[in-house]
């Protein structure tokens, strides 16, 4: 195969030597100079710019009739007024494109040289260069109004009244919040994430959790570490010892938190009690303002629901929002399409590592009454960490711990 | 003789220059414009045949996922391509490294670097670059950068694969993507020293340009291709140091546990000690330098395009001072649109509509440009020659690229295509396409004044008509595939049946990228065969106005034997009626009576 490869190469580079030499051959003989463009090879060149025009054209009509659907109706309200903006814009480009690249080739064409013509001394006129500067100046003036009014409408504050998710992305996966009876989502932060408890939900419980877990680990490196270290790798324990550090740091930011929030914002700690975490699909209402919160945990992630024409950056440290009604029901979409296997997406769109062609995360459109249906079969957050967490098991065991951490990776 | 006269005239240090050099102050350590000229396009073709070489590896994967070929694991070897199946991490890596060569290294680099020298001080009747030795380390730079950034595809890990705009944390962080790690930092410091090349060059571009000019030769008498260069050296010098401190700051953030972009990150089962740092921090300081980069890239390709569209057409650039305007205009307004990048990121919906505004303003100086060159055909006497022809396939190319990035510039509408294939189409086509072209074109018109010879029109004509219908038949139908919401910089679409039915058009899109690449060979091999081969060319094999093609054939220092020419007249009398000659190059004293520019 290598063989094959190379010896393809070779040829195909012996072949255009032996042209290139023939080619050489024939001027030679024909006395004909590089620079001088022979009549019929001009002729050539300028009819072959026609024959490209119509390819072109018709290359381009193919795939606006074949692909110019380029997705279903918006299940959104203002996707709706995206999609016409969208159109305008599409109908104004496509007329220039076609009337400039027409007159860019046929110009070519018509204008190829001719023996016995004189090009026109031609190179400046007034009134020309300003219906040119006054035809895209008038164009853009209406494409920016007209951009602008629709954009002012999607990003207006949503009403207070939306419904609030929250949106959270991590390596490679989606995970969703809803705020719970109390339309308060409890406060989250990183500090308090654990391998499972991935959106860091702060809780007094889980304050003196972590605080626990961490001294833990603490103790057992401490625990390791005091055993002796002739027989180990100097970094490894230097590595051991930089990982006590960051552990403790960890810790203090912990008690800073505590401190911090404690106070008067205990109330949103317990908000968080009834806050409805979910993964692998999630549900929304039909015709009702949901107000996206997005937060990402690592890097930055973008959620886009190309369906509802939404998308937002999720940003490590810098939360962001984007509101939408959807205005489609999952059912009512496969039925318009009529594919039954049909579903609303989110997808990450913005590269996030390795697996970021593969995150993504079912939308389901529900009316008013399955949505809550579906919404009440979902654990709260403290039915899941009861469920998880029985009571009094804490501290993961010590050994397990220093093992794990040898390979620097989870805890 | 010109080297005293050279010395005489005391430009920097070339006292010690003399006609009888070694061979490596001839080739290697060159101060010669024309050399380094050479050395930056010899460079540059080989980094783009990397480039090529790697978007076809990927190609390959997107057009048929899964399958295995050979020839990927043949060149990338079992680690990357295993079963001749592309690794999604080396996917990452090779799009990544493909985007960045391309960018910087073969159109800014390459570009600028190429034609800046060549044609500068011959076009303004300088006898060489301001200072020829700032000069020759503004290649050296930029060689020693190519290295380290073609070495970092070697290394364990893998090259750095957040893609070329490398966004923290992703790029910030070695626990997020194995190309964060070593290969990271080889990308930071490969682009460190290509910045020190660009501003070295840039810097000697703009002193010359200023300063240098032969008598007579008003800055409204300068050939186009000399003021696009020159906006486009402003732009390097103003922006690229923006670059430089947010690439600092990465440095910065990875090594010294600084958080200037970074903020509550948990990340491989660690909460790390960042707080109060913003990732759009980067991307305002990244956007500074690249959207102006794309002018960068842009504006060269325009002002080769210029001067030969007109030299072919037989006739004056129609509109030379608004030409001057709108490369004004652009250089000035590609400040103040960065913007247009980020309006999914959060940004303020209010700040967004402002870069709507400025964005779209930049549309009109594009246009007058576009009208001004079909008119400059309008009524020609057209001599196709394959410069020519690439000049003119770039005016198709910058227009219908051009209109797509009025769809993007719209936040309104960008909010459904941001970062899909879209994009994708849409930036190869305005930016690759039109200045690769730019570039192509510029080689074949100028090759003659390089090397001495001629290159083979024949095999350039073939070239020209390959590389057109596979350059769009690559790109115009990725806008499809983006509208129907294919994200870009995905390894595989299959995960996603609601695309099924815009991804025939991916194998189409991959066979036109291998032949479009085969079809470089073509080129490649008409440009070394003919430094040897190729006929012996003449003096002015165009009919040229402009200084450059009164110079002797052969090469020497100081580019006229004897003084430098003096110039009375701009460099478009083509077919001007009061001239017996179709053209009359810019040497020529105005007859009695006659009007100049
Ligand atoms: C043989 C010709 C070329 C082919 C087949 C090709 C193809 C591609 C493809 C498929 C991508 C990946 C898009 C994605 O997944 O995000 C890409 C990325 C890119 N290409 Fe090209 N390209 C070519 C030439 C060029 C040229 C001439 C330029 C110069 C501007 C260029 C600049 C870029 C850039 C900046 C990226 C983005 C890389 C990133 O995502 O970080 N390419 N190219
Ligand atoms: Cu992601
Ligand atoms: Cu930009």
């Amino acid at each position: 195969m290598k063989l094959l490869i190379l010896l393809v190469i070779v040829l195909g580079i012996i072949a255009i030597a032996q042209l290139a030499k023939v080619s050489e051959l024939t001027r030679s003989l024909r006395q004909v100079r590089e620079e001088d463009i022979s009549l019929a090879d001009n002729k050539m060149n300028a009819f072959l710019m026609l024959v490209w025009m119509v390819v072109f054209f018709g290359s381009t009509i193919y795939l606006y009739v074949v692909y110019g659907d380029y997705l279903p109706d918006s299940a959104s309200e203002h996707g709706a007024a995206v999609d016409r903006l969208m159109d305008i814009n599409i109908i104004m480009i496509t007329i220039v494109f076609f009337v400039v690249n027409f007159l860019l080739f046929y110009f070519s064409f018509k204008y190829y040289y001719r023996k016995e013509r004189k090009a026109r001394f031609f190179y400046h006129d007034n009134r020309l260069e300003m219906v040119w500067t006054l035809i895209p100046g008038i164009s853009m003036s209406f494409i920016i109004v007209y951009g602008l009014i629709t954009w002012n409408k999607m990003t207006s504050p949503a009403a207070a009244d939306a419904l609030r998710i929250e949106v959270y992305s991590k390596q490679f996966d989606w995970t969703v919040r809803y705020p719970g009876d109390n339309n308060v989502f409890g406060t989250a932060d990183f500090n308090m994430i654990s391998s499972d408890k991935t959106l860091g939900l702060v809780t007094p419980e889980r304050i003196t959790l972590q605080i626990d877990t961490i001294d833990g680990e603490i103790a057992a490196i401490k625990q390791k570490l005091s055993e002796g270290t002739e027989l180990l790798p100097e970094s490894w324990v230097e590595s051991m010892e930089d990982k006590i550090y960051r552990l403790q740091r960890h810790k203090q930011r912990i008690l800073d938190l505590k401190e911090f929030k404690a106070g008067d914002n205990l109330s949103t700690w317990e908000a968080g009690a009834d806050d409805r975490i979910v993964k692998g699909e999630f549900h929304i209402p039909v015709n009702r303002e949901i107000e996206f919160v997005f937060r990402s945990q690592d890097v930055i992630h973008s959620a886009y629901m190309p369906h509802f024409r939404t998308q937002m950056n999720t940003v490590p440290g810098v939360p962001t929002r984007f509101k939408m009604t959807p205005t489609i029901t999952t059912k009512e979409m496969r039925e318009k399409l009529g594919d039954d296997s049909f579903d609303y997406l989110m997808l990450c769109n913005k590269v996030c590592g390795v697996a970021h062609f593969n995150m993504q995360i079912k939308i389901v459109v529900d009316d008013e009454a399955n949505y809550n249906a579906w919404l009440k079969k979902q654990k709260t957050f403290v039915a899941q960490i009861e469920e998880d967490e029985p009571k009094g098991a804490v501290v993961p065991s010590g050994n397990s711990t220093v093992i794990a951490l040898a390979d620097g990776r989870s805890m | 003789m010109a080297a005293t006269e050279y010395t005489v005239h005391g430009h920097g240090s070339h006292g010690h220059h003399s006609h009888e050099e070694s061979w490596i102050s001839k080739y290697i350590f060159s101060q010669d414009h024309k050399m380094i000229s050479k050395q930056f396009l010899v460079t540059a073709i080989f980094m783009a045949v990397v480039a090529v070489m790697l978007s076809i590896f990927f190609r390959l994967q997107l057009g048929w996922p899964g399958e295995n070929f050979q020839i990927l694991n043949f060149f990338l070897g079992d680690k990357w391509a295993p079963d001749g199946i592309l690794d999604r991490n080396a996917y990452l890596s090779l799009v990544t490294i493909h985007g960045t060569i391309m960018v910087f290294f073969v159109l800014t680099g390459g570009l600028s670097g190429t034609f800046a020298n060549l044609l500068i001080p011959l076009q303004i009747g300088a006898r060489d670059m301001a200072s020829g030795f700032l000069n020759m380390l503004s290649y050296w730079f930029f060689a020693i950068s190519s290295c380290i950034m073609i070495a970092s595809l070697f290394v364990e890990g893998g090259a750095a694969s957040g893609g070329w705009t490398i966004y923290p944390p992703l790029s910030a962080l070695p626990q997020a993507m194995p190309g964060s790690g070593l290969g990271m930092t080889l990308w930071l410091i490969s682009m460190v020293l290509f910045v020190v090349s660009s501003l070295l060059g840039g810097l000697n571009y703009i002193v010359t340009i200023i300063n240098l000019r032969t008598k007579g030769m008003k800055m409204t008498r300068l050939p186009l291709t000399v003021w696009a260069l020159l906006v486009t050296a402003i732009l390097g010098v103003l922006s690229f140091p923006v670059l430089v401190s947010c690439v600092i700051l990465l440095i910065m953030d990875r090594s010294f546990g600084t958080a200037f972009y970074l903020s509550d990150i948990f990340i491989q089962g660690e909460a790390l000690d960042v707080t109060g740092g913003s990732p759009l921090l980067f991307q305002h300081l990244f956007w500074f330098l690249g959207h102006p980069e794309v002018y960068i890239v842009i504006l060269p390709a325009l002002g080769i395009s210029s001067e030969i569209i007109s030299t072919n057409s037989r006739k004056p650039i129609f509109g030379y001072r608004a030409m001057i305007g709108s490369i004004l205009a652009i250089g000035f307004l590609s400040f103040i649109v960065w913007g247009h990048h980020m309006y999914v990121t959060g940004m303020n919906p209010f700040l967004g509509s402002v870069f709507v505004f400025t964005t779209l303003l930049i549309a009109i100086p594009s246009a007058v440009k576009a009208f001004n060159y079909i008119t400059t055909l309008w009524q020609g006497n057209i001599r196709f020659t394959p410069a020519m022809l690439f000049s003119i396939a770039l005016v198709s190319t910058f227009v219908t690229g051009g209109l797509t990035g009025i769809i993007l510039a719209d936040s309104a509408l960008d909010i459904n295509v941001h970062d899909t294939y879209f994009v994708v189409g849409h930036f190869h086509i305005v930016m690759g396409l039109s200045a690769i072209f730019g570039m192509l074109g510029g080689v074949y018109h100028w090759y003659p004044k390089m090397f001495g010879r001629m290159m083979n029109t024949k095999l350039g004509y073939a070239h020209f008509w390959l590389t057109l219908v596979c350059g769009y038949g690559v790109f115009f139908p990725m806008h499809f595939i983006g509208m129907a919401g294919a994200p870009r910089r995905y390894y595989d679409y299959s995960e996603f049946p609601f695309l099924d039915w815009v991804m025939d058009l991916n194998p189409v899109i991959s066979i036109f990228a291998i032949i479009g690449g085969a079809a470089q060979v073509l080129f490649i091999f008409n440009f070394f065969y003919s430094i040897r081969h190729g006929q012996v060319a003449p003096q002015n094999p165009w009919g040229a106005n402009t200084l450059e093609w009164t110079t002797p054939v052969k090469h020497l220092h100081g580019n006229w034997p004897g003084a430098l020419p003096e110039v009375h007249r701009w460099a478009y009398d083509y077919s001007n009626p009061a001239h017996e000659e179709d053209f009359v190059p810019q040497t020529i004293p105005l007859k009695p009576g006659e009007v100049g520019h």
